[in-house]
């Protein structure tokens, strides 16, 4: 124990920072993502509507190693041999933060649209019918009470995809899983070396959870 | 109506559970007659890894096969003992071993001072490999000096990633680590990484058996060391001995050569 902590330490620390920007890229974008179809869920537009579904259908149905496995090598493979001509490779950082922003991308959407579509849709009338423009009302009445709501579930969302980086030590992007495979196979002990490692997500996610929860508990002032 | 597709649904739920826990039941008294009645010879329970070709592998029917699989047969054949195998990965099996949920494992493991010290305890050597390296089909890599700034593919854990942190430092490379040999291969073929490190019999027979566009790079391989059947636990010792008395046997008697030419051909 004291031997992977002394020596292995500092590899197991800058893995974790790697660990925590490829979560950060992931969620970053995926927030865009999910903003982007979460909305187009929700209006009144049939073809964004379809569009919506089924990004979610499709990224929600696969898993995320499968999807991994996809970008990583399934695309240039597509772009090198089957379309041809030109050569297109994706480091194993962006691989990686294209599938996280794609795998939870497809779930914020979710969460969106469904936090939008809980609040009454008197809500929306009764804006509509003192003279607000649909997106006034979307805007000042219905989505800062369909945020709080949503809130909870992103934070758990956040968190689930920062423990989901670890399957990306597949595709060989050198983060927490990745290294302490390396530490356990180079010392021969497993069991020490996840026992730290577990310990190092569970100090990273409670610390952020109890962030969120501030953040969550300022948001609900005016509840 | 809903109401009672739930309870439809939660009957049979619990329907479904009250098999599985009978199942159990029933089968529990069965396997422990079967313990009884063979109490003398015990089972030894092997772990190995799930893709090592052609040491072990799933062949086209679907059958669990290789050198290993073989000689593990062709030896507990020749001392009587009886086996099990656990396909459980390279380290999960090191692990299960040092846990006690397995006692031995066979994964053409090379024998090395390094895993000695730190507790494996080896059988007397099956097959000498060395590492080597290899890189696309096209490329124009010649050799480590060509590797300057690019990166490779390696097993963790791994012989050959050992040699290839040994010569990362002095080339000027950066080592990515992968679970299994086919990703790595994957990686190197899709350009990923610039070339990759393995043991040259288990690359060779891969790039002949499939046509990988892969080409093993001549001169970078290291010294050959010899592969071993290990247990982590001394208690096994038994084991390590029915294995090297039978090892001894089956090269004797020529089964062990048939072994290698069923696999590694001419």
């Amino acid at each position: 124990m004291i031997k992977i902590i002394t020596v292995y330490g500092p590899m197991l620390l800058i893995a974790l920072g790697r660990t925590l920007l490829l979560a950060l890229l992931g969620l970053f974008f995926a927030c865009i993502i999910g903003m982007i179809f979460g909305i187009m869920g929700v209006l009144k537009n049939r073809v964004c509507n379809v569009i919506s579904q089924i990004f979610v259908d499709v990224i929600r149905g696969v898993p995320m190693i499968v999807l991994a496995f996809f970008i990583y090598f399934g695309i240039p493979y597509l772009f090198n041999t089957i379309i041809g001509g030109f050569s297109m490779n994706l480091t194993a950082l962006q691989a990686g933060t294209a599938c996280l922003a794609l795998n939870c991308g497809a779930y914020m959407a979710e969460i969106i649209r469904a936090g939008i579509q809980s609040v009454d849709p008197g809500q929306m009338e009764a804006a509509r019918s003192l003279g607000l423009t649909y997106s006034q009302a979307m805007r000042k009445v219905v989505l800062p009470q369909a945020i709080k709501t949503m809130i909870p579930t992103f934070i758990n969302q956040f968190i689930i995809t920062l423990k989901d980086t670890s399957i990306l030590s597949v595709i060989g992007f050198p983060e927490l899983v990745n290294t302490a495979k390396n530490v356990q196979a180079n010392t021969f002990m497993s069991f020490q070396t996840w026992a730290i490692v577990g310990i190092m997500y569970l100090i990273v996610i409670t610390i952020l959870s109890r962030c969120a929860k501030m953040v969550e508990r300022r948001l609900n002032v005016g509840r | 109506m809903k109401k009672r597709l739930i309870s439809g649904l939660l009957t049979g739920i619990m329907a479904l559970s009250l098999v599985a826990c009978g199942g159990a039941a029933d089968s529990q008294p069965t396997a422990e007659s079967s313990d009884a009645a063979s109490s003398s010879d015990k089972v030894w329970k092997i772990a190995t890894d799930t893709s090592f070709k052609p040491f072990e592998y799933t062949d086209d029917n679907g059958d669990f096969v290789g050198i290993d699989m073989d000689i593990l047969t062709a030896v507990a054949e020749d001392q009587g003992f009886k086996y099990e195998v656990q396909v459980l990965g390279w380290d999960a099996s090191i692990a299960a071993c040092q846990a006690g949920q397995a006692d031995g494992m066979i994964a053409g493991a090379s024998i090395t001072d390094e895993r000695k010290e730190s507790g494996w305890i080896f059988s007397d050597g099956y097959y000498d490999a060395n590492q080597s390296m290899a890189v696309e089909a096209s490329s124009d890599i010649k050799g480590f000096e060509d590797l300057s700034g690019k990166s490779v593919a390696v097993k963790t854990g791994t012989m050959s990633a050992s040699y290839a942190e040994s010569l990362a430092g002095d080339y000027g490379f950066t080592v990515t680590y992968f679970e299994d040999s086919p990703t790595m291969y994957q990686a190197v073929v899709g350009g990923q990484v610039a070339a990759c490190f393995d043991d040259t019999p288990i690359m060779a027979s891969n790039i002949k058996d499939t046509g990988i566009a892969m080409k093993i790079v001549d001169g970078t391989g290291n010294d050959p060391a010899a592969y071993g059947f290990a247990i982590f636990n001394a208690d096994n010792q038994e084991l390590v001995d029915m294995f090297n008395a039978g090892l001894k046997n089956i090269k004797s008697n020529g089964k062990y050569d048939e072994i290698i030419a069923k696999y590694l051909g001419e």
